[in-house]
């Protein structure tokens, strides 16, 4: 069953990856080329912060309508949110490697933030796992996530504007944002982030449908 | 009504807990036998930020502690008592508020023994005690939760700790920020903004709280 936005993702993704090669990119000091990574790592990025919303959403849902069916969604969007945080850190720490000389630093708080969520879905896997009984997992584990959701929020999209990071866009440094105005960049960067956030959308696809069939076959 | 109830509630916790006063002298032991350990392995000579940074590790393990048992003892059938006679608003309202009270307090003390023991470093003190205050409250109504979820999923510990250290992450970051200036003597328009975002982070947990407990609340 491929549907159209399938597709759609393949040959978006295919086309950044090959045109963020190529385009034309402003030269700033210290990023030089690897202002390119922009096409890679903050999209995927991205696609993981839409999972974990997307795990939200339906955490809630299961609250309100209290049905076993969201929650699987909800498991699966926060395992494939998970999934998407390896690229995302490999392609910052490289990143990270050739800019700021260093794979990892723990001076940045978009860097603590990412650690962080990163530590609180694991947190969200363990709690899963140690609940057998299937209605109170699901609204256990749906609780949890909601309420660590909203602290990885403050966490990541508060905290580092109060304070100086290395990031760019944060404390001085050159910002991927304010030097792309030639919409050179923007003509990658925007259909990544689509293409990505369509790639994820896929994957949790293709995962709930798995979920959902062995809930269905353990219950028969 | 509700009022009143809610302190009904709230005393019955502080009976409850003076009742059984090995756990209270337990904690007040835990507390001055951390500092004074951590007193002897410095042995005197700390920097600022390591100071600081101690002190607030110290502060995260206490408040697991105390604010983490708050639903251990909740059994099955006083569960089935408490819902039948409270709303759920009330009952974690009341457990929320107890813990705050006692990690205020403990927290002081905890200051108050570190600063006799490892020596004192704050230069603005009105600041740094604050920071203590507020990163009390909130730390308590984190944690509440996170012990009425761990002890849904059959009263682990250590189920505890990994629950509650990533979320608490935030809290302890921008308390050791904000106590940090205030240790350095920064002016009060430097930090006011961190002493807002703890105030800030005070009310959307409790508000959290109330809210996501109706739910852990059944069974």
């Amino acid at each position: 069953m491929i549907r159209w936005w399938k597709i759609a993702s393949v040959l978006i993704i295919l086309y950044t990856l090959v045109w963020g090669m190529l385009a034309p990119v402003p030269r700033l000091n210290i990023l030089y080329e690897t202002i390119r990574n922009l096409f890679y790592h903050v999209p995927i990025w991205f696609a993981m912060l839409f999972m974990m919303g997307y795990s939200v959403v339906f955490a809630i849902k299961h609250l309100s309508k209290n049905d076993l069916q969201s929650d699987i969604i909800s498991d699966q969007a926060a395992q494939t949110g998970l999934f998407f945080a390896l690229p995302g850190l490999l392609t910052g720490c490289m990143w990270a490697k050739f800019t700021w000389g260093t794979w990892w630093t723990f001076q940045d708080p978009k860097l603590n933030g990412v650690a962080i969520a990163v530590l609180i879905y694991l947190a969200y896997f363990i709690l899963r796992s140690s609940i057998d009984d299937e209605q109170k997992r699901a609204r256990i584990a749906a609780v949890y996530n909601i309420f660590a959701f909203v602290m990885m929020v403050v966490f990541i999209m508060i905290l580092p504007r109060l304070t100086d990071s290395l990031h760019p866009g944060n404390g001085g440094n050159p910002a991927f944002g304010k030097y792309d105005l030639n919409s050179n960049m923007r003509m990658v960067f925007y259909p990544a982030v689509v293409g990505w956030i369509l790639l994820s959308l896929w994957i949790l696809d293709v995962k709930k449908r798995l979920a959902i069939l062995t809930y269905k076959k353990n219950e028969a | 009504m509700t009022t009143q109830l809610l302190s009904a509630l709230i005393k019955k916790e502080f009976q409850l807990e003076f009742r059984q006063k090995s756990t209270l002298a337990g904690i007040l032991v835990y507390i001055v036998a951390t500092v004074f350990i951590s007193s002897l392995c410095f042995n005197g000579k700390v920097d600022k930020i390591t100071w600081n940074a101690l002190f607030w590790v110290i502060f995260a393990f206490i408040a697991v502690n105390v604010s983490g048992k708050s639903f251990m003892q909740e059994t099955k059938g006083k569960g089935l008592y408490n819902y039948l006679y409270y709303s759920p608003r009330n009952f974690i309202l009341s457990k929320i508020i107890y813990n705050m009270l006692l990690m205020v307090v403990l927290s002081f003390l905890t200051f108050f023994f570190y600063s006799w023991f490892v020596y004192n470093k704050v230069d603005d003190m009105g600041m740094f005690l604050l920071s203590l205050f507020f990163s009390s409250t909130a730390f308590s109504g984190v944690l509440s939760l996170m012990s009425a979820i761990a002890s849904k999923a059959n009263n682990n510990i250590s189920l505890m700790a990994i629950l509650s250290f990533p979320v608490l992450m935030p809290l302890l970051l921008v308390s050791v920020k904000l106590s940090k200036h205030a240790i350095d003597g920064l002016a009060w328009s430097v930090s006011y903004k961190y002493l807002l975002i703890l105030i800030m982070l005070n009310f959307v947990v409790v508000a959290l709280a109330t809210l996501l407990f109706n739910y852990l609340w059944k069974d």
